[in-house]
């Protein structure tokens, strides 16, 4: 035992230990991560966010270097206060009080003192800095905008929030990071891979060399230039025609499904959200609910299409062989559809056939048309299940699929829409209850964009591409998304369209559009006024009708396919004809000849228009023609 | 043919080469734990740590080759002038001593110090062997038992008030010599009983001991109820007892400061904060549990280089060993250390000469009582005590003073043949 004691205690606790270790370093991982945090600090490196370009290769973004005045609180020695304060241009007070607040915030980690200083700013603080221990300038790169116009597709970059961390580990507490349009959709191929080095610190936090000599490090992958399918010039016009106006105006390319121009009025300078001013400045575009500038009209205001929509009607009753090009309805002024109930129309000749029934947007005719094509089937829910999925082929009723990371859907009902609307079986339905999606009006809903693809497959005669806005990723086409190559072919034979497209073509040529032709191009259009209603005082109160048009031209092989919404302008050749016709003729001839017209347009204002229904007042809509309005509505 | 090999070839190699292994690894530890990442190699800068210890472990050498070469019989001769110009060295602290992070236990040389608490531990050592190996000695009687008490207490006692309580604790290894010459085991069990009811006291609190210690006795008392004779140790010993249970309470509670406290709720696992009072533990444990089974690599130990852990060169030092050589690296240091004390042990047990198996005993028990201390504090079993763990912590007094600890013992175990 006395021999013993000794040798078995040693031999014990060194077991003892062995098993600790065993434990600390084996059996409990827990450790590991807590070394990371504790000892190793990843530093990034950003590369260049990618420039964008137009289709003519105009740089519309790139990007501009901007300054902070940093500080390492413990670093800084006792300096010239006053002759600091007099280049970066603060009292002494707010100096002091910066640096105390370092202080706090950490002695060893640098602190900004003032963010985001221009290159002039910079340039002279450069020189001096140098004297003022503890004091540096750090590099940062932001988005410099070479345009002021085209914020609603361009997007902003703003600092990354707390669920994007979450959502994707490649981002950091500061990161920058798309927020909405072609920077949010584009965000992986504009802003390339940061690149990671892995420092040591110590216990105090300081640096104190690379981590494994650098060999875990990462280089940074520089962002990619994209070129888009935007025409700077079109966009910059459509965006000035569209000043004092609300509404949006698409451009396409049918041949290709690009997206020429993307106008959303009112729009802003995008240079708005970069900078010092950035974050008072999208406060205010945020809380302005009146005109709403952040609310992009041509992708996410689903508005009843009117009258072009007729021509989608007359194509599915081609289709569906209810009519032929010869036959001629008469109009009574309007179309009566049972129980004294009418749908009213216009003062044009009567009868029509399909062509002048296109060209003077007879209500009666379509009226007509539209039964026969619901009525061929047994029941009223077949037939509006086909006529639906007629315009599901043409894209509509659902998300276009753009790559603008907003849309709307709209909406096209269908048979069941209505049995649950009328509460089939209890109570029957039957073609005529749903008689105003023949004029496109009641239950259809259709976003500026979607009427834009809608002209673009008439004007290809039965085939589009998905509106898209991207061209070229690092000059290279065939990067672009698979889907924006892939045609999509409608339910509508190529031959029934040329009835359609030549009754577009008259709507310029005796019809509704005829006092806005431009010469020498074949413009095929189509009209559009919608009623609308909003609500005042919790009362459903009409507003002046919104001025609708869609066109596309040359009639044979077309370059350009537009849609333009106009909120309140009244009839449709009234402004959105006007628009139309000049972006038209902008993109084609690339000059204006019809100055008068241009000068109409820019010299016109709705704002007046827009105020009516804040006012308080009873107003007049429809330039006079009707009473609407609160406090009290006369009796008519 | 004994005296022909009296002085050469007799050396135990196992133990010089263990020696040698240990200062080896620790001096490349001490490399790793101390070197600027940004630096190269300089080892005659003698601004840099490894330069310094380079330099103790070349004096080192030059040490070991005196003490093997001096007379085997010297060290019994001069063992109580060697006692007493230690004790006076202790002394000499209060007068002439230099004062480094709030312990005056050093002399100055310039920029070197010399520490003789270090060396105070083979001066015991051999005084107490000298006085256990008296003819007239006998371990069993109080008198002599109180005798050997004082001369292990006396430099305990000139070393706590430096403070450096650490140093002192380390004079409860010569209990292992004295038990191995004859001590009465009821020592033994009143140790293990004492810290037994201390530490279950400071972990549950005297309530619940006091409980333990009653019910204890109550079942003694009755299974033993037929003994006719000293039935009245079993009224004492639990009223000792208890007394005991308070007085620990009142003492941790009142005597110790809170520093010592926050060490035993560490170790107690009570909740502290991690972030200042359980600091060193924590981050020796992160340290150590980093290593993983192979460990980092060489200077490749990030809590290492960022000297996370505090007094890494030093105490700590065998966190760094965690972390760059993983769990492979540091069993092998236990192992050595243990293979290193069980060889003293066996040696010991074999010598002849009464006063060799005895210093032969205490050299086992110091490293012993420094090892467990030392690697416990590191790896978070024991509470902390600021003690170097031997042959491994920078610093040229400890090395030192280790050195000739073992190595006298090395001495006299080759001079074994020639004891009669």
């Amino acid at each position: 035992m006395r021999r013993i004691l000794l040798f078995s205690v040693v031999l014990v606790s060194g077991l003892l230990f062995t098993g600790r270790l065993f434990y600390l370093q084996i059996l409990n991982t827990s450790y590991a991560g807590l070394s990371e945090n504790n000892a190793i600090k990843r530093s990034f490196d950003y590369p260049q966010r990618g420039h964008i370009y137009d289709r003519n290769g105009e740089l519309l973004v790139s990007n501009q270097p901007s300054y902070d005045v940093m500080v390492i609180p413990r670093e800084v020695e006792p300096f010239d206060t006053l002759e600091l304060c007099q280049m970066l241009k603060m009292t002494k007070e707010a100096l002091v009080t910066r640096l105390d607040k370092a202080r706090v915030y950490s002695p060893r980690l640098p602190s900004i003192v003032i963010p985001q200083l221009t290159k002039s700013e910079y340039a002279y603080l450069q020189e001096k800095m140098r004297k003022y221990e503890g004091f540096y300038i750090q590099k940062r790169s932001l988005r410099d905008y070479q345009i002021d116009f085209g914020a609603n597709f361009l997007g902003y970059i703003a600092e990354v929030n707390h669920s994007d961390i979450e959502a994707n580990p490649y981002y950091q507490s500061g990161d920058l990071k798309g927020r909405t349009g072609v920077e949010k959709q584009y965000e992986e191929v504009l802003r390339g891979v940061k690149g990671v080095k892995y420092i040591q610190k110590d216990r105090f936090n300081r640096d104190i060399g690379p981590y494994k000599n650098g060999s875990l490090d990462t280089l940074p992958q520089p962002g990619k230039d994209i070129t888009l399918t935007v025409d700077a010039a079109l966009q910059r016009y459509g965006e000035e025609l569209m000043i004092n106006k609300r509404g949006g105006i698409i451009a396409i390319e049918p041949a290709t499904g690009e997206i020429l121009a993307l106008v959303s009025a009112p729009n802003y300078d995008p240079a708005l959200l970069v900078g010092r001013e950035r974050s008072a400045n999208f406060t205010r575009l945020w809380y302005d609910t009146i005109t709403d500038p952040l609310f992009d009209r041509s992708l996410q205001g689903e508005y009843p299409p009117g009258s072009p929509f007729k021509t989608l009607n007359a194509l599915i009753a081609l289709q569906e062989g209810v009519v032929n090009t010869q036959e001629s309805f008469s109009c009574y002024g309007g179309y009566s559809y049972g129980r004294g109930r009418k749908l009213g129309c216009h003062h044009h000749p009567s009868p029509l056939s399909m062509i002048p029934g296109i060209a003077n947007s007879c209500n009666a005719y379509f009226a007509n048309v539209y039964r026969r094509v619901i009525e061929k089937y047994d029941t009223p829910q077949e037939g509006m299940d086909v006529w639906n999925n007629h315009l599901a082929s043409f894209g509509l009723g659902d998300f276009m699929g753009t790559d603008l990371p907003i849309g709307r859907p709209g909406f096209i009902p269908d048979g069941k829409f209505y049995n649950r609307m009328y509460k089939f079986p209890e109570y029957k339905w039957y073609s005529t209850a749903t008689i105003s999606n023949s004029i496109g009006q009641g239950e259809v809903s259709t976003t500026p964009i979607q009427l834009a693809n809608v002209t673009a497959a008439i004007a290809n005669r039965g085939w589009y591409y998905t509106p898209h806005i991207i061209k070229s990723i690092e000059g290279d086409e065939k990067q672009i998304p698979e889907e924006y190559r892939t045609k999509h072919i409608t339910s509508v034979d190529p031959a029934n369209f040329e009835p359609v497209v030549q009754g577009m073509n008259d709507v310029y040529n005796y019809g509704t559009a005829s006092a806005v032709r431009i010469p020498d191009i074949e413009i095929c259009g189509k009209t559009g006024t919608a009623e609308n209603y909003t609500k005042i005082n919790g009362e459903r109160e009409q507003l002046t009708d919104h001025s609708i048009f869609v066109a596309f031209a040359p009639k044979d092989n077309p370059k350009i396919a537009i849609a333009v919404f106009v909120e309140n302008g009244y009839w449709g050749s009234r402004y959105a004809g006007k628009i139309a016709s000049l972006m038209i003729e902008k993109h084609i001839k690339g000059e204006i000849t019809r100055t008068d017209l241009e000068d109409w347009v820019l010299t016109h204002s709705l704002e007046d228009e827009y105020a009516k229904p804040l006012s308080g007042e009873p107003f007049y809509i429809n330039d006079g023609k009707k009473l609407s309005g609160v406090p009290e509505k006369p009796k008519l | 043919m004994a005296i022909n090999t009296r002085n050469r070839g007799t050396f135990d190699w196992l133990i010089i080469v263990l020696y040698l292994a240990l200062v080896g690894i620790g001096w490349v530890n001490i490399i790793s734990a101390s070197i600027d990442p940004t630096e190269t190699y300089d080892f005659f800068d003698m601004s840099n740590l490894y330069a310094k210890q380079l330099l103790f472990i070349g004096l080192s050498i030059l040490l070991i080759i005196f003490i093997l070469s001096l007379e085997a019989k010297f060290f019994e001769r001069f063992a109580s002038i060697i006692y007493v110009v230690s004790i006076l060295s202790l002394l000499g602290l209060f007068v002439f001593g230099k004062t480094i992070s709030g312990a005056t236990s050093w002399y100055g040389f310039g920029s070197f110090g010399l520490q003789p608490s270090e060396f105070a531990k083979a001066a015991t050592a051999l005084a107490l062997a000298k006085y256990l190996s008296d003819i007239q000695t006998d371990v069993k009687s109080f008198v002599h038992q109180l005798r050997a008490f004082v001369i292990i207490a006396l430099p305990a006692i000139c070393i706590i008030p430096q403070p450096d309580p650490g140093s002192a604790l380390v004079y409860a290894a010569f209990f292992f010599p004295l038990y191995r010459e004859g001590l009465s085991g009821i020592y033994l069990i009143i140790g293990s009983v004492v810290v037994g009811l201390f530490i279950l006291t400071l972990a549950f609190g005297p309530y619940y001991v006091i409980a333990g210690i009653l019910v204890t006795a109550v079942i003694l008392l009755i299974m033993n109820r037929k003994k006719r004779f000293g039935k009245r140790l079993y009224y004492i010993l639990p009223i000792v007892a208890m007394l005991f249970v308070f007085s620990v309470d009142y003492i941790f509670q009142n005597v110790f400061e809170q520093r010592h406290r926050d060490r035993f709720n560490v170790v107690l696992g009570k909740d502290v904060d991690m972030k200042s009072i359980g600091y060193n533990t924590y981050q020796s444990e992160i340290a150590i549990g980093n290593g993983g089974l192979f460990g980092k690599g060489f200077l490749k130990g990030t809590q290492t280089k960022g000297d996370f852990v505090p007094e890494q060169q030093t105490d700590y030092i065998f966190s760094t060993v965690g972390e760059e050589w993983g769990f492979l690296g540091s069993t092998l240091v236990i192992f050595l250390f243990v293979g290193l004390m069980l060889r003293v042990i066996i040696l010991a047990e074999r010598q002849k000469s009464q006063f060799s198996r005895i210093y032969g005993y205490s050299v086992a028990g110091i490293l012993f009582i420094h090892f467990l201390v030392n690697i416990g504090m590191v790896t978070g079993v024991l509470p902390t005590v600021g003690i170097p763990l031997p042959f491994f912590s920078y610093g040229g007094s400890s090395l030192w003073g280790f050195t000739i600890l073992l190595f006298i013992f090395v001495k006299l175990d080759s001079n074994r043949v020639n004891d009669w």
